[in-house]
């Protein structure tokens, strides 16, 4: 009998994410979810444990109807997880976070001595036997964060654990101990969800693999049936119908280069040339350090102590040095970037459109200080009409569109402030298919007008149908680089999982923020 | 539809009525009220709280606060009496002397602020102290009669009835708005209260944005001192104090957003007047000053209230709007 199944599971945020997922969970199975970056491994996790609600579909715990309406109720029903995000509080002591949920009480006072005894108990499972419960969270590593939060969930009796990326932070002797508490569960008839990237990690403790890929189940096999290359194969799929195509582009001269650039801990190491008039692609995983090669490039960062290497800039084969200190600095030299968070660092939400697309470049419509309405509206209309913004009118607040028109009053704010290099991270999430085609055109006219144009992506299939060559990031280093008609999805992504897959080669940052 | 309604300044609107209607009920329920001596009153009262609610709208607008205006009120005023008694300099160097002051006690507060990131409640709550600390040292503790050579710019102008520094602030007010409404610093100061990081990761630089915020702040308080110099004929040390909570209460009542990106020079003038018609009207049915507190206090509250409100409606349309799109068969 199996202790969880899923129904035609569906989950549609602005695009389906979840596309009528069936599953199946024994007593004491160990399946490994395994997908790329946006699959919707994160959701289906999120969906079972009672964080979000499904849109279609159906799931029975134990032959009955479960329907959690919220993580309290999923882990009443025996449903808990360990989230990627650390959820601790840290003024907190350890003893204190484990057991923030049912304190013992003693006339109405925390029993501290009960609650230090439980809460030992509890760290001796993850092999923290020599941590003082009473030590204040904040002192401990992110590796034992990471297993207090493992030893909070385990401690509770549950009939479904679910674990996402769980050994991101940790080290190999602790990697051992948690797998030691998962077979102990295992033989307690505890089935565990296991959410990783990590091939050496499956390859030890799963019984099954099911791989996700565009939010369907592509494959579900028995671990011993399985290779990694064919896991590899699986999550990357092979490319889907594209009625898009772009004829190659000539290569243009050398822009930037960036010489033995490292910006610890993130960034190791990196040589990489962005090139005029071509489209160049940084794939890799959620935490490769693509995100920050980007922001090492604008300047958005204070440099890190033990920061090395040079950047120039090529202008008229005049090399020049470019250490940009501030993203000010970087667009002085004709550098933009399109930050992967819209809402929190690049939207105005409640100002205008027109106010959002004219603000990287007053200048054009003002003079002496002064703004020109009628012209500021004229230039915002003409980025509108060019983009195909949909909205109302142009003086209504940017919050009100779509993520994708959001998106294109962008773009269009920095298409009207003219730069040589545009780097765009993610910029086509969560946005509909029309839309995306629609920035894949205009990424291709702009780099045939020959602008440098990078784009970082979880999703390869965007990076293979849109660049002339792909680097692709893995634990801060760029592992390989290849040119068009070089490349194939397994390679891709085998390059994006080398660094990982050394042990004790974990990239220090990976526990940073997944989709 | 070209309607002569779209004209009328809506933004301005709203508390225009709450101020003619307090008018009127003052009017209702005394009999000396809506008389020419009331409002001259009121108009030779306001212009110190005037110009420092203008530099408050400005800080408010970048998510600051400026807790100091009050204490660089007095210092300004402590200068200016030791400028013209002390050293026998003309009313203009004094002026300059005082004003200029509040204008470096605001770049201190900015720069302070702005390059180590320190929270502005904190920093002015020093310069709060550092502000009347200096008062009290330029002065020696006590209000110096200043007479004559400073009055004439708190005095009524003949035929017009209006004292040149009032003349000033409301000049100052309308200067205030068309520099907020019209120009890239007005611009740039809105969108760094609305989201910093995405101004800045636009390549604008936003320390001095900021800071300029602040050296305005720190420049109305010091002409503040002028006119409330001039008022009293007098540079009292003691002068302003909790004259921040009051400007601070002006600026919210107009509907300016303690969280930045959203306030209006001109509906904090209005903020100013009714505060000063509560006071003088309170005072006139005769309302004992504990009284007086209390429903001020509640008009504070009660308009930040409405103005949630209204800005709910805001956003309940523009929730109505997406729904709306999204529900729309032919999108999905």
């Amino acid at each position: 009998m199996s202790l969880l199944e899923l129904h035609g599971l569906g989950k549609t945020f602005n695009a389906a994410v979840l596309k009528g997922i069936d599953l199946t969970l024994a007593p004491g199975e160990v399946l490994a979810l395994m997908g790329a970056n946006g699959a919707g491994k994160s959701t289906l996790c999120n969906i079972i444990s009672g964080q979000l609600a499904a849109s279609t579909g159906s799931m029975r715990l134990q032959g009955l109807d479960y329907q959690p309406g919220g993580v309290a109720e999923a882990e009443r029903l025996g449903v808990r997880m360990v989230r990627q995000e650390l959820s601790q509080i840290n003024q907190l002591s350890v003893a204190e976070n484990i057991g923030l949920a049912h304190l013992p009480k003693r006339w109405g006072f925390v029993d501290y001595p009960r609650l230090n005894q439980q809460a030992s108990q509890a760290l001796a499972m993850v092999g923290l036997e020599s941590l003082d419960p009473t030590t204040p969270m904040h002192r401990l590593g992110v590796g034992q964060q990471q297993l207090v939060e493992i030893a909070k969930t385990i401690s509770q009796p549950c009939k479904i654990l679910l674990l996402d990326e769980p050994t991101a932070a940790l080290t190999d002797p602790q990697i051992d101990i948690l797998f030691q508490q998962i077979r102990r569960l295992q033989k307690q008839a505890v089935a565990i969800l296991y959410i990783s990237h990590r091939l050496a990690d499956i390859e030890r403790i799963a019984d099954t693999v099911t791989i996700l890929r565009d939010g369907n189940i592509v494959s579900r096999q028995a671990k011993a049936d399985i290779s990694a290359e064919q896991i590899v194969k699986d999550m990357s799929g092979v490319a889907s119908d594209q009625a898009q195509h772009f004829a190659p582009r000539p290569p243009g001269d050398a822009l930037l280069t960036l010489t033995k650039v490292s910006r610890p801990p993130l960034l190791n190491n990196i040589n990489l040339t962005i090139r005029r008039g071509e489209i160049l692609g940084i794939g890799g995983l959620i935490g490769a350090g693509r995100t920050e090669l980007l922001r090492a490039i604008f300047g958005a960062d204070l440099a890190p102590a033990g920061s090395q290497g040079e950047m120039t800039i090529t202008r008229a084969q005049k090399a020049q040095a470019y250490a940009p200190a501030s993203p000010a600095q970087a667009v002085a030299a004709g550098i933009g970037m399109i930050a992967e968070d819209r809402k929190q660092q690049a939207a105005l939400l409640p100002l205008a459109i027109k106010h959002n697309i004219t603000l990287a470049k007053l200048s054009t419509v003002s003079g002496k200080g002064w703004i020109n309405s009628t012209k500021e509206a004229a230039t915002a209309g003409h980025w509108q009409q060019a983009l195909a913004i949909k909205c109302d009118h142009i003086d209504q607040p940017i919050g009100e569109l779509s993520g994708g028109n959001q998106q294109k009053a962008i773009i269009a704010r920095w298409l009207l402030r003219d730069c040589d290099l545009l780097m765009f991270d993610e910029p086509t999430r969560g946005i509909d298919v029309h839309t995306k085609r629609m920035i894949y055109q205009l990424l291709d006219d702009l780099a045939r007008a020959g602008k440098a144009i990078v784009v970082v992506s979880s999703e390869s299939e965007e990076l293979t149908h849109l660049c002339d060559r792909i680097a692709v990031m893995s634990a801060g280093e760029i592992t390989r680089v290849f040119n068009r008609g070089q490349w194939s999805e397994e390679q891709l992504m085998a390059a994006a999982c080398e660094n990982f897959l050394i042990p004790g080669r974990r990239p220090q940052a990976s526990v940073g923020p997944s989709l | 539809m070209k309607s002569p309604l779209r004209y009328l300044p809506w933004e301005y609107l709203g508390l225009f009525c709450v101020l003619l209607a307090l008018i009127g009920l003052f009017g209702l329920l005394s009999d000396h009220f809506l008389t020419l001596l009331t409002f001259t009153t009121i108009a030779n009262q306001i212009p110190a709280l005037a110009v420092i609610a203008i530099g408050m709208t400005f800080v408010l607008l970048i998510a600051g606060i400026d807790l100091s205006v009050g204490s660089l009120l007095a210092l300004s005023g402590a200068l200016i009496g030791w400028v013209l008694v002390d050293w026998q300099q003309s009313i203009l160097v004094a002026a300059c002397v005082g004003v200029m002051a509040g204008a470096v006690c605001g770049l201190i507060n900015g720069f302070i602020s702005a390059h180590w990131a320190i929270p502005s409640f904190i920093v002015t709550l020093g310069m709060l102290e550092i502000g009347r600390g200096a008062a009290y040292l330029t002065t020696g503790s006590q209000t110096h009669y200043l007479g004559a050579s400073v009055s004439a710019i708190a005095t009524p102008l003949p035929g017009l009835g209006l004292s040149p520094s009032l003349v000033l602030a409301v000049l100052l007010v309308v200067i205030g708005q068309v520099v907020l409404s019209k120009t890239v610093f007005g611009r740039y100061l809105i969108a760094v209260g609305t989201n910093e990081e995405a101004v800045r990761l636009s390549g604008i630089k936003t320390t001095p944005i900021k800071i300029a915020a602040f050296v305005i702040s720190g420049l109305m308080a010091g002409l503040g001192g002028l006119f409330h110099v001039a008022y009293l004929e007098s540079a009292d040390p003691n002068a302003g104090i909790g004259l921040e909570l009051s400007a601070i209460a002006a600026v919210v009542i107009g509907g300016t957003s303690l969280a930045g990106g959203r306030g209006s020079v001109v509906n904090s003038f209005l903020g100013v007047l009714i505060i000063a018609v509560l006071q003088t009207g309170l005072a006139q049915v005769g309302a004992s000053e504990p009284t007086k507190r209390v429903i001020t206090g509640v008009v504070i509250v009660v308009a930040v209230i409405l103005d949630v409100y209204r800005h709910r409606a805001g956003d309940f349309k523009a929730y109505a709007v997406r729904v709306f799109r999204l529900n729309r068969p032919a999108s999905d």
